[in-house]
């Protein structure tokens, strides 16, 4: 197989070169000069000065302050995956067992969220959540008195769902339109209710799906940094918004670095973690 | 009160009439066949009384409760689907035993009737692969074991041999006859194979293009077929001329006919080609009455090679006339 002497093999080196160069380009050389500077030396009025240290890691890891901007960007990635999942399949369930016109027409709302720019949308949902807002003003017409939405998690975690949603969808509804409907008919006919059809026999199923678009939206949603940056606000820092505070308020570069890299790689973990799992689950069984 | 009763069940889509206006009534403990070409509507006949096609027109009564609209999941019909639907992320134990698990058997007697169940159909060997990993053929048989394990009073079987071999597949419609006389299982099964549908039925109903053009025991709708159409769906046949000049068409069996020493039958006849059929030779020869094709029992005489010529003979009580105007 990795036999490159064979006609075939050495034509598909070639065949793969020019996307391996653009990907080398692309993405390994800004990543590789991140790390790289991640390990620079730091002086508050010259910058990164070069040499090599590992003080920024060991700062990241001994300081309160940037454990407690992980956890809650692994809280919020979590929660937003979870009210996902919770949204984003049934939704795709319904969808795929609508009729031929509704189908494509929700299908298309449900993609909506991707054809609005990113900054245009959160300022909607900034306008939408703020003091004067029109949530607001509901609350009050409904006496619950206004509440203060914006810069909470709450209003990260609400936009966040909304543009991620898609990223659930799709791949749920791709294993779906896999599924043989007879199958989950058979369920129905040796007596099983709708939901245990669905629970014993549908989920089972589209698990491959709903895994594959938890990783995408967790991916997504823990390194995002639009939404948080201005609905956070400048006290409810997520990570990727602390590195671009670090690479453009602080100037330590080498700082900004090293909790980007930090980010890379636990979200690596989270996603090479799941799809092992997958692959063992799931391999023998739906091939 | 039959067990089982369609009453003018149609099932229309748009412009084409799938199953249009079939009346059955269907006895407690009776194997009924659905025979008929491809596209003629039996497995939709089937999922409306699995209940997973509406009927657009016409009823559908089980022990007399009218069941045209009930949920699918209220009906307890065991039912072999002709894709199977096995569900593919189960073992095929786990497979064979969900309907038990729905009927809520405890776990001991559930593994004793899955084992059983399995054994029935020879793959008790298989029981902890998942469907992926099984053969076209091992597939139907554990959508069969999955259906009778759960020991349904109706049994809808669509083509649920047609992927075995001969001897798996006699094997099986041994096994469905002994659960029918054993359990008295009534049972339905699709098939498009004539010699299946006469082997285990106790009816046959011929369905063609949404109708049925003829219920009868398998013996009638072979010696008596109502439309020359269902005479050559089931066998093959010969056509003799008119015994008078305006008299109705005559029909011959190629086993109804014997060969002779030439000038010693009704006609000579030369033949054109034989085939060797096993326990059978049949014969294609050309005669003054027209083509004709001839089966012989291989009874271990020489067999007439191509260029012969042999005799033609019959009794006439063997000849059939068609019901007038029938196609
Ligand atoms: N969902 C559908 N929409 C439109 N036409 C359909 C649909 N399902 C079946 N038909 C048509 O109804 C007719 C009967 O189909 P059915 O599946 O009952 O045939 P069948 O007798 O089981 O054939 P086979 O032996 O090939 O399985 C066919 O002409 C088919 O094209
Ligand atoms: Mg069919």
């Amino acid at each position: 197989m990795s036999d490159t002497s064979t006609p075939r093999a050495r034509s598909a080196v070639w065949l793969t070169l020019p996307s391996l160069l653009l990907f080398t380009v692309v993405l390994l050389t800004p990543l590789s000069l991140t790390l790289l500077l991640s390990f620079n030396e730091y002086d508050a009025a010259r910058g990164a000065t070069g040499g090599f240290t590992f003080s920024h890691y060991a700062a990241i890891v001994s300081d309160g302050y940037y454990l407690e901007i992980f956890l809650r960007t692994l809280r919020i990635g979590l929660i937003t995956t979870f009210l996902c999942v919770l949204i984003g399949v049934p939704e795709a369930y319904i969808l795929s067992r609508m009729a031929a016109p509704w189908r494509s027409v929700f299908l298309m709302i449900v993609l909506t969220p991707l054809l609005v720019s990113v900054v245009v949308r959160t300022f909607g949902w900034s306008m939408l959540l703020g003091i004067e807002g029109p949530v607001n003003m509901l609350f009050q017409a409904l006496g619950i008195g206004k509440t203060r939405m914006l810069y909470t998690e709450g209003a990260v975690i609400t936009a966040l769902v909304h543009v991620m949603l898609p990223f659930m969808v799709i791949p749920v509804w791709t294993a779906l339109q896999k599924l043989d409907p007879q199958v989950e008919q058979a369920a129905l006919s040796f007596g099983a209710s709708r939901l245990t059809a669905i629970v014993r026999v549908v989920l089972p199923q589209i698990m491959p799906g709903i895994l594959s678009g938890g990783l995408i939206v967790f991916g997504l949603a823990a390194s995002s940094f639009a939404i948080p940056g201005l609905l956070g606000g400048r006290r409810l820092k997520m990570v990727a918004t602390t590195v671009y505070d670090q690479y453009l308020h602080e100037l330590n570069w080498p700082m900004g670095a090293a909790i980007a890299v930090i980010l890379l790689i636990a979200n690596l973990i989270v996603m090479l973690t799941c799809h092992r799992v997958v692959e063992r689950q799931y391999r023998r069984r739906l091939g | 009160m039959p067990f089982l009763e369609l009453d003018a069940l149609s099932k229309h889509y748009g412009p084409v009439k799938a199953v249009d206006d079939v009346s059955l009534s269907v006895e407690q403990g009776e194997f009924i066949s659905l025979l008929g070409p491809s596209g003629c509507g039996k497995t939709t006949t089937l999922q409306m009384i699995a209940g997973f096609v509406d009927a657009t027109a016409g009823r559908i009564r089980l022990q007399g409760r009218d069941i045209t609209h009930a949920p699918a999941n209220t009906r307890g019909l065991g039912i072999v689907f002709q894709s199977y639907a096995l569900f593919p992320h189960m073992t095929v134990a786990d497979n064979v035993a969900f309907g038990l698990e729905m009927q809520k058997v405890d776990r001991a007697e559930r593994a004793r009737r899955v084992e059983q169940a399995l054994a029935l159909v020879h793959l008790d060997a298989h029981a902890g692969r998942y469907p992926r990993e099984l053969s076209g053929g091992q597939r139907q048989r554990v959508a069969l074991a999955r259906a009778i394990v759960i020991r349904p009073p109706l049994l809808l079987l669509d083509e649920p041999l047609s992927n075995l071999d001969a001897k798996l597949r006699e094997a099986m419609q041994f096994e469905l006859r002994t659960i029918q006389q054993q359990v008295g299982t009534t049972t339905i099964m699709v098939t498009h194979d004539q010699a299946e549908a006469f082997s285990v039925s106790d009816r046959v109903v011929v369905m063609q293009s949404g109708r049925i053009t003829q219920i009868d025991t398998p013996y009638e709708v072979y010696e008596h077929p109502a439309s020359e159409f269902i005479s050559r769906f089931v066998g093959k046949t010969n056509l003799l001329p008119p015994a008078t000049a305006n008299g109705p068409q005559r029909h011959i069996r190629p086993e109804k006919l014997t060969l002779k020493p030439a000038g010693q039958g009704r006609s000579d006849a030369t033949v054109v080609d034989r085939f060797f059929l096993g326990s059978q030779w049949l014969y294609h020869l050309e005669s003054p009455l027209g083509p004709m094709v001839v089966v012989q029992v291989n009874d271990g005489s020489p067999a007439h090679a191509p260029g012969t010529v042999v005799a033609l003979d019959w009794d006439d009580a063997t000849l059939r006339t068609l019901p007038e105007g029938s196609r």
